[in-house]
């Protein structure tokens, strides 16, 4: 990692300029690695690719501000297929992203059972994802009566705007704030104005999702998720609140959608949406943070790492076909019968 | 002598008690009410919920996941139909994430017909649910068997489905069962201990009695009737009804073997292979509709591997492939087995002559 220069005194950071260059980097590495596993599924190195480009301002200081562990005295972390940031953050292996990419047998995410981005790591309470859209918000709410009842930790849930249209959606919002069983869970949206090809504006009449929260007595938030200070400060102060009050908040944080929905659009950056990677860099080479040379040196080398270890992750095994088997029950590997 | 209710009750009590149960919760379920079949009075873990099925279901993996122990509840089974994507979530997390998370919940729901439920409290779910693998799923037919695998239900580390055969729930033991180990022999000093009274019952609590470990295998079916010449196989409300017509049937000669399959998945098909290799004729029987229904699977099976050793074609008996069983009692006797169709089906099994 660079080493910063000292702070503009006209910048608008807040941030300490160590912090900005730790998400900065975290931001390139996500966004590096998003890349890469389109190439990898273009060049038929796997069958499907989703992911969060453009979802990394709001993603790397959630990931940041996760107080990471297993069971419920620490953070769970209920995530969508866009949610590698937060993945990358909490400090997974780029290169097990790719091997769930390429479906391999060391994926240790499903050993070659899920579609890219559906990780699971339940030493960080980072629970299933699952492509089912919203289901993560009927779930959520459990671990965090666990938090509740362990100590301060807290329920982080996010999805995106589309999904808000599922009832799983208005289940969270009501068992998160029973009237003195209200829980400490913070519930995101990732407003991106889109579900696949279908524009929110032809089909949701609330403008504003955050205000669903206030008719469940909810303290409600609306932020610019591709800003990462706004998203960092934010997303603190929530979490801060939630792991004081114990109770929920809902936020929803505007970001951009830069790939598409995924490989069935056809995963090709779209230049109508701001890219907010690209502002932050912008400002921090304007504060002196970063120099244009210095951010092309952190691209470089993740590009060049990512490459490789995609290469590698060619080379590893596929999963055995005798795996089908393995782990339909707890603990159990193997096939004891036809039927069991 | 306790009945299937309060031997769940029961079983819940000494869950709380002794196996870490968190939350027994879903819809009426904590007080004033304790389940609309009294399932859960009395009991300390006992909550109300939103009138919310997937929240319920998504509830429950969640306090899995978070380490606590749910055992939720759906009131009915029929309404248990918009949680179908959930419940096999439920059944695919460890399998999906390769064995990373485990989700030790139970679901228990009402189940079939027998008390003129009409459209929507008559359903069954027997096909439905063995359509969801990653589950164990269990139906009892006597208060004993009932709290024995409960408290496997609630042991095991994977989603379980317990499904209470909601004609048997206020049925009294068969005089072959013991007692569940601590509850008093007189069904009038339990129900003093541990029923909650009519009216006011703010300041009620229960006086559980002192309970004991009594697990039944999940998988073990049982043998209810020893029998020579044919095999009848079934679980839930049907059971106690095929046993009343092998009864009967005795004194005209027909000797069957009946079979509590006790749990659905995984099933005992040890208990029905030596059953029927001793045979050679069987009948499967459940109140499911008839149209891929689980018994098909059952029959399926006994025909691929004892096709050769049969003597009679095997048969199910089953519901009529209706969209749901009418109020009036003709409508709900004309749609699901009874004892007479029964008694029917197993006098012409009998009858077949290769």
């Amino acid at each position: 990692m660079s080493k910063p220069h000292l702070v503009d005194s006209k910048s608008s950071f807040t941030l300490a300029p160590e912090l900005l260059v730790k998400i900065h980097d975290l931001m390139v590495r996500t966004r590096s690695l998003e890349e890469r596993l389109i190439k990898m599924y273009k060049q038929n190195d796997g069958f499907f690719w989703i992911g969060g480009p453009g979802e990394e301002a709001f993603n790397i200081p959630l990931g940041l501000l996760l107080n990471k562990g297993q069971g419920p005295k620490f953070d769970y972390f209920h995530g969508h297929y866009r949610s590698m940031g937060v993945l990358l953050s909490l400090g997974a292996e780029p290169i097990d992203a790719l091997r769930q990419m390429k479906n391999t047998a060391t994926d240790p995410f499903s050993a070659g059972r899920n579609f890219c981005g559906h990780a699971s790591i339940k030493k960080w309470n980072v629970a299933p994802i699952s492509s089912p859209i919203e289901v993560q918000y009927s779930i959520a709410p459990g671990t965090a009566l666990g938090n509740k009842r362990a100590g301060d930790g807290i329920t982080v849930v996010t999805g995106g705007d589309a999904g808000t249209a599922e009832g799983d959606f208005a289940s969270c919002l009501i068992w998160s704030s029973r009237p003195g069983n209200e829980l400490p869970i913070l519930i995101v949206v990732t407003n991106n104005k889109w579900g696949i090809s279908t524009s929110a504006d032809t089909q949701h009449g609330d403008r504003v999702i955050a205000d669903r929260g206030k008719a469940f007595g909810m303290k409600t938030m609306v932020i610019n998720g591709n800003d990462p200070q706004e998203s960092y400060l934010k997303l603190k102060e929530a979490m801060d609140y939630i792991r004081k009050e114990r109770k929920p908040i809902l936020m929803e944080a505007r970001v951009s959608r830069l790939y598409g929905h995924s490989s069935a659009s056809g995963a090709n950056f779209v230049t109508n949406e701001e890219d907010p990677l690209k502002t932050f860099e912008e400002k921090l080479s304007a504060a002196g943070i970063l120099s244009k040379e210095q951010m092309k040196k952190i691209w470089d080398q993740y590009n060049e790492s990512l490459l490789l270890a995609s290469q590698k992750v060619r080379d590893e095994p596929q999963p055995s076909p005798d795996s089908i088997w393995d782990h339909v029950y707890c603990g159990q590997k193997g096939k004891p019968g036809r039927y069991v | 002598m306790a009945t299937m209710i309060q031997a769940i009750r029961m079983a819940l009590a000494y869950g709380e008690q002794h196996l870490g149960v968190t939350d027994v919760y879903g819809e009426d379920v904590g007080p004033p009410l304790g389940g609309v079949f009294t399932g859960s009075m009395g009991l300390k873990t006992a909550w109300n919920s939103p009138l919310d099925e997937r929240g319920i279901i998504g509830f429950a993996i969640g306090l899995a996941m978070g380490g606590q122990k749910p055992v939720a509840e759906i009131q009915f089974v029929d309404y248990i139909y918009n949680t179908i994507d959930l419940l096999k979530i439920a059944g695919n997390t460890t399998w999906a994430t390769a064995g990373d998370w485990c989700v030790p919940m139970v679901v228990m729901t009402p189940v079939g017909s027998g008390i003129r439920g009409s459209i929507y409290h008559s359903h069954s779910f027997d096909a439905m649910m063995t359509h969801i693998p990653g589950w164990k799923i269990v139906m009892p037919s006597t208060p004993l068997d009932a709290y024995g695998l409960m408290l496997a239900a609630i042991k095991d580390p994977n989603p379980v489905m317990f499904m209470k055969p909601k004609a048997l729930l206020r049925v009294r033991p068969p005089a072959e069962d013991q007692l569940i180990p601590g509850e008093p022999a007189d069904e009038k000093v339990l129900k003093d201990m541990i029923d909650a009274p009519l009216g006011d019952r703010s300041a009620w609590k229960p006086r559980w009695p002192k309970l004991e470990d009594y697990t039944v295998e999940i998988g073990k079916g049982r043998i209810r009737r020893a029998g020579s010449q044919l095999t009848i196989v079934s679980y839930g409300r049907t059971l106690p009804l095929c046993l009343q017509a092998a009864n009967q049937l005795a004194d005209e000669g027909i000797d069957a073997e009946v079979i509590d399959l006790r749990s659905l998945w995984p099933y005992d098909w040890d208990m029905i292979s030596e059953s029927v290799r001793k045979t050679h004729k069987v009948l499967f029987v459940n109140e499911d509709t008839e149209v891929t229904n689980f018994g098909e699977h059952l029959l399926r099976r006994a025909v691929e591997e004892f096709f050769y050793e049969l003597e009679a074609a095997p048969k199910l008996l089953a519901g009529a492939h209706l969209p749901g069983i009418g109020l009036a009692d003709a409508l709900e006797m004309a749609s699901v087995p009874q004892l007479a169709s029964i008694t029917a089906a197993i006098r012409e099994l009998a009858a077949e002559v290769p």
